[in-house]
């Protein structure tokens, strides 16, 4: 957010030099356009993802509505700003590759409205609360946006997110909560759910349809 | 006292023991639990006991607050809070660490006489003393003692070799029980167990959701404690790539 601060009033100033540059840098911007995409994630945009994320979060947690409608509405949030099929692979583990593109599109689908319920569910305990978002370091081949979650009679929570533009867009696809990792966690209940069903994905997608 | 004084060697030896075994990676980080078929049998008994007992006796005590000030439980959390601080600065002391054993004094001499007997808490929300929680597990951490395997404990929950060995060594070494009379001390221990049950309370929803809605809740349950526990003792986080070639499924390299 506060990059687009920022740049608002250098446009507006009415100083020559100043603008000249603006305009060089926006051409320049133009030009190296189609290689943006490639490689150009940088930690700022990584922090504006999850503060953008964080925004449509919580005005949905204060919007009243009932929670049916507040899942919906988690869900196209994370749709929106996560890298789901991802997410939704990475949790399935090695039985992704078996799986053909139907079942697992099916699988996905379920997948993103379970998340969105099981983790909507707690939106009460972020009523009156707010996340900080603290800085932006590169990890890996991605970035992690670290924040601050403060919540009603809790220690400051330290909630970390990670996030990748190998998608082809910038998504988060984990968020590590005081070093308790989703990705991890939906690994191990994903393949608890699956063993359950005896490997049976088509299974899995009708149990992960109703859980949450 | 005395039996105690005996355990604490024993648990050691367990700790120290549970380096033999050979952990495996699990979901995406490291898991040691060659003792997986009894910690699964305690944890069905915890599981139990815990939507008998604890559970609803949490509900109740949570139900009582009407939300406006502090209610009764956040009263006996404090209190019990308190009375480990002590023991923090014992351990933050044996850590090398006297930044937090001197705030954790502080924030313990302004809570029982400011605080009333650390009923309430102006360390933390007037002079911005918020406690800084360690116990001998983290102390044995820093020693360079190795975590061991994974331990599900009756009642206290999710452990490990190294967390329970600390746990035993924190009630030896805690000053206070040192410093009270048997009674008092037995008081103080009760007061502390009340203040556990009533974290429970508190974080009733987390804890439910673990415990009822997982579809293995002893798998769930291992995972979070390992994670969060490393995290705390900074003993290097899970950073799971997706993306990277290295990790067992890559949709962006087929």
């Amino acid at each position: 957010m506060t990059h687009m601060l920022r740049t608002t009033p250098s446009t507006l100033m009415p100083n020559d030099r100043r603008g000249f540059l603006t305009l060089f840098g926006g051409a320049a911007a133009l030009a190296l356009a189609p290689l943006r995409e490639a490689w150009a994630l940088d930690a700022n945009q990584a922090s504006v993802l999850i503060s953008t994320a964080l925004g449509e979060v919580y005005q949905v947690i204060n919007s009243g509505q009932p929670p049916a409608r507040m899942y919906r509405d988690f869900e196209s949030i994370f749709v929106r700003y996560a890298d789901v099929d991802v997410i939704a692979r990475s949790a399935l583990g090695p039985a992704a590759r078996q799986a053909d593109a139907g079942a697992l599109a099916a699988y996905t689908q379920a997948f993103q409205g379970y998340i969105g319920r099981k983790y909507g569910k707690r939106f009460r305990e972020f009523i009156g609360s707010r996340i900080e978002v603290t800085g932006a370091r590169p990890l890996k081949s991605f970035y992690a946006v670290t924040s601050v979650a403060y919540l009603n009679g809790r220690a400051p929570m330290e909630v970390e997110w990670h996030v990748s533009n190998k998608s082809g867009r910038d998504r988060f696809f984990n968020i590590i909560i005081e070093g308790v990792n989703m990705l991890a966690s939906e690994r191990a209940e994903i393949a608890a759910m699956l063993t359950t069903r005896r490997g049976d994905l088509a299974g899995l997608t009708a149990d992960l349809q109703a859980a949450g | 006292m005395r039996p105690l004084s005996l355990a604490a060697p024993l648990a050691l030896f367990l700790a120290l023991a549970g380096c033999a075994s050979k952990p495996v990676m699990q979901d995406g980080i490291r898991v040691n639990d060659p003792f997986e078929a009894q910690n699964r049998r305690v944890h069905a008994f915890n599981k139990a006991v815990d939507q008998r007992v604890i559970g609803p006796v949490a509900r109740l005590a949570g139900d009582g607050n009407d939300g406006a000030g502090p209610g009764t439980m956040d009263l006996v959390i404090n209190a019990g809070a308190n009375l480990s601080l002590p023991g923090k600065v014992a351990n933050s002391l044996l850590q090398g660490r006297p930044e937090p054993a001197i705030k954790n004094f502080f924030r313990f001499a302004v809570n029982s006489t400011l605080g009333i007997g650390g009923l309430l808490d102006p360390a933390g929300t007037d002079f911005g003393l918020p406690e800084h929680d360690t116990d001998f597990g983290e102390t044995l951490a820093v020693w360079g003692v190795p975590e061991g395997a994974y331990l599900e404990l009756p009642v206290l929950g999710p452990s490990t070799q190294r967390d329970a060995a600390g746990k035993v060594v924190d009630l030896v070494i805690d000053p206070l029980y040192h410093l009270l009379h048997r009674d008092a001390a037995w008081a103080a221990f009760g007061l502390r167990a009340a203040s556990k049950a009533g974290d429970r309370a508190r974080f009733g929803d987390t804890v439910d959701s673990v415990l009822q809605d997982s579809a293995d809740s002893y798998a769930q349950l291992r995972l979070i404690y390992l994670m969060h526990r490393r995290h705390e003792l900074n003993e290097g986080g899970t950073d799971i790539d997706p993306y990277a070639a290295d990790d067992a499924i890559d949709p962006y390299a087929e």
